[in-house]
């Protein structure tokens, strides 16, 4: 049933503990060789489903195939995928070297074999100075990617990371995105990754999939996601949002005609099923330009700045009390509008979209 | 120290280095005093000649230690050949320690496992329940296993009354009865550092194996045993070392055949028949016997750690 060219299929599964439904029957297909993230707000489910997919967790209802076999029901040790652990749980009386080489003595490989192996996949990690360490000697960063060689040595079909990045400190963090991107390439399989760090998500997957309440909200590109949010959580998880209530006048095409507070007419993309009546306008922060009072589709006081470094983000209220937050580059050009001054905002073309509940 | 100049990180930890050795003081009064200074006493006893109602005489000799290893014929001239009695009954004390140490820990670990993953609150109850007979006396408590298991004694009437068998068991006098003993009386020893440890252990490790491939006894062979091997090794030396030198168990339990050192030790300071210099002299092979089986231990140890 599967097409060769998927890797993971993930077939109405559902999983309950006792009372509690943690996934609703989620089915997604992940593509070979693809960069796929699992994203969402801890409780989500996104863990659950890893945990799944790697056999930690039994599921109630649905089917698991890996590359056409169905895998639903065999023990971890029997499905040829690998676990980064998100606390790395790397073995602490071996060596980095016997961590790397254990899943290979497991699947009976033969020894030299399998030490040039590990010697092959501690390089491409960078560590093989470190062959002899016991795991406690070695930094977090450093531990991080023995995890990723030990679960990359056995050569899985498919490599799953549970939050590996998220013990790692901001700096050492960005840099091992890059570096897991790269080895991703390099190996050629798919990676499932879990985070419910949004950023993370956007800039290293090819595919993102956001869930909700063990329910997936929307899979896509990354631009996808960010850009055209099929929904209010979607759009307010993934980066920054404004949600402006907004009266839908008409819809055709997929094109909206709504009215804004304030009343100036509107038109923008609606996402896929959205009734006339209210709805719920999403504008990126930094696609909101300031312009003289009156000149804009909205009129707003402002109310604070923040710096943030790179951006300034201006806090402004409309005529109905709800609050905006409006990005400005921080340039030597931007003019940066006065506490308490009335502006106008100009949302720009394709900006902003109607969405779903 | 100046009024508002700040704290240096130095000056703190000497500080607090000051009052550690301070706050060590008792301990090491104690240790002194109670353990050091009988052990010494000892020593030196083991040295003297013995005087024939009990207690000692001044005077330096290797009696004591000939008198264990060498046989010199009743009136103490033949030429002298290796006494067997003694070195046997350590030889029987061993293995007897050994066997209650496998026991407790083919009972205990699986008991520690099961307490450690129970939920932190009926962790606690558990717990309690292993340690309950502990606020009774030792040796009542064993007196009551005597009771219980003799020919006349509740298990053997309650199995003669349900027809399991038509004569009692026999168990008391009998090794059997001695390791039962031993057994019940140390397996908290093995029970409570096995939990300790394995209530520290990452559970993650055993899924991280399990991903790698490996089965249920590969885990526990290769992960989970290695991972909380000290607290095995704590529990292990916890039972054997007291094992080795009970008294009460194979006294009470035991026959004439179970005799063990600590009886044996037991016996040379008891009324007029007892030699104190003897007892002395197999206190202290028993306290070399233990300390070299610790550092055997300690060096296989540091073997494999420094590997």
């Amino acid at each position: 049933m599967a097409s060769p060219e998927i890797a993971v299929s993930i077939d109405q599964v559902v999983k309950r503990y006792g009372g509690f439904t943690a996934l609703h029957g989620v089915s997604i297909d992940i593509r070979e060789r693809e960069f796929f993230t699992l994203l969402g707000p801890s409780g989500c489910g996104k863990t659950t489903l890893l945990r799944a997919i790697a056999g930690f967790e039994d599921v109630n209802e649905g089917r698991l195939l890996l590359k056409g076999v169905d895998i639903t029901n065999l023990p971890p040790h029997k499905r040829p995928v690998n676990t980064v652990f998100q606390q790395y749980a790397l073995f602490p009386h071996m060596t980095v070297f016997e961590n790397v080489m254990f899943g290979l003595l497991r699947k009976n490989w033969i020894q030299s074999e399998a030490q040039r192996r590990v010697q092959d996949v501690l390089e491409m990690v960078q560590l093989s100075d470190f062959a002899s360490r016991k795991p406690a000697q070695l930094s977090g960063g450093q531990q991080q990617r023995v995890a990723l060689a030990r679960a990359l040595a056995p050569r899985p079909q498919v490599l799953l990371l549970d939050e590996p990045l998220s013990a790692l400190d901001l700096k050492l963090r960005q840099a091992v995105r890059s570096e897991l991107k790269a080895l991703q390439r390099e190996t050629g399989i798919a990676f499932i990754f879990v985070t419910h760090d949004q950023e993370e998500a956007l800039t290293m997957s090819d595919r993102v999939c956001v869930m909700s309440n063990g329910r997936v909200q929307q899979i896509g590109s990354p631009k996808d996601v960010y850009e055209a949010p099929v929904n209010r959580f979607v759009a307010d998880f993934v980066g920054e949002t404004n949600l402006l209530e907004v009266t839908v006048n008409k819809i055709k095409d997929g094109l909206a005609s709504v009215a804004l507070p304030g009343g100036n007419a509107f038109e923008c993309p609606a996402a896929a099923v959205v009734d006339p009546g209210v709805g719920h306008l999403s504008v990126r922060p930094e696609r909101i330009k300031v312009t003289a009072d009156g000149q804009g589709d909205l009129d707003a006081v402002v109310t604070g700045h923040t710096y943030l470094g790179t951006d300034i983000q201006l806090l402004v209220r409309l005529a109905d009390d709800e609050v905006m937050s409006v990005r400005l580059q921080n340039s030597q050009t931007t003019e940066i509008p006065e506490q308490g001054a009335a502006v106008g905002l100009v949302l720009e073309a394709g900006a902003a979209r109607l969405l779903a509940d | 120290m100046a009024a508002g100049a700040p704290m240096g990180a130095g000056t703190t930890s000497d500080i607090y280095k000051g009052d550690a050795a301070r706050l060590m003081m008792p301990t090491w009064l104690i240790i002194g005093i109670f353990l050091l200074a009988p052990v010494i006493m000892m020593g030196v006893y083991s040295f003297l000649t013995k005087e024939f109602r009990g207690g000692v005489v001044w005077e330096f000799s290797f009696a004591a230690y000939d008198q264990f290893f060498f046989d010199r014929g009743l009136f103490g001239d033949d030429p002298p050949t290796l006494e067997w009695t003694y070195i046997g009954i350590f030889w029987r004390s061993i293995w007897q320690a050994g066997l209650a140490t496998i026991m407790c820990l083919l009972i205990g670990f699986p008991t520690a496992w099961f307490i450690a993953t129970r939920d932190p609150k009926s962790r606690s109850i558990w717990l309690f329940l292993i340690t309950i007979p502990y606020w009774v006396n030792l040796l009542i408590r064993t007196v009551s296993m005597k009771f219980l298991i003799r020919d006349t004694g509740p298990l053997n009437e309650f199995l003669l009354a349900a027809g399991v068998i038509d004569t009692p068991l026999g168990l008391i006098n009998t090794d059997f009865a001695v390791q039962l003993g031993l057994f019940y009386s140390y397996l908290p020893f093995m029970v409570l550092p096995i939990y300790a440890a394995v209530e520290r252990y990452d559970f993650a490790l055993s899924e991280a194996a399990s991903d790698l491939y490996a089965g249920t006894w590969t885990i526990l062979r290769l992960v989970i045993f290695p991972v909380v091997k000290p607290g095995i090794i704590a529990g292990c030396i916890l039972v054997f070392v007291p094992s080795l030198g009970a008294f009460l168990a194979p006294d009470l339990l035991g026959g004439a055949k179970t005799f063990m050192i600590g009886s044996l030790i037991e016996e040379q300071f008891k009324g007029s028949a007892g030699n104190w210099p003897f007892g002395a002299a197999a206190a202290m092979i028993l306290l070399t016997l233990v300390l070299v089986i610790l550092l055997i231990y300690a060096r296989a140890q540091n073997k494999v750690e420094d590997r």
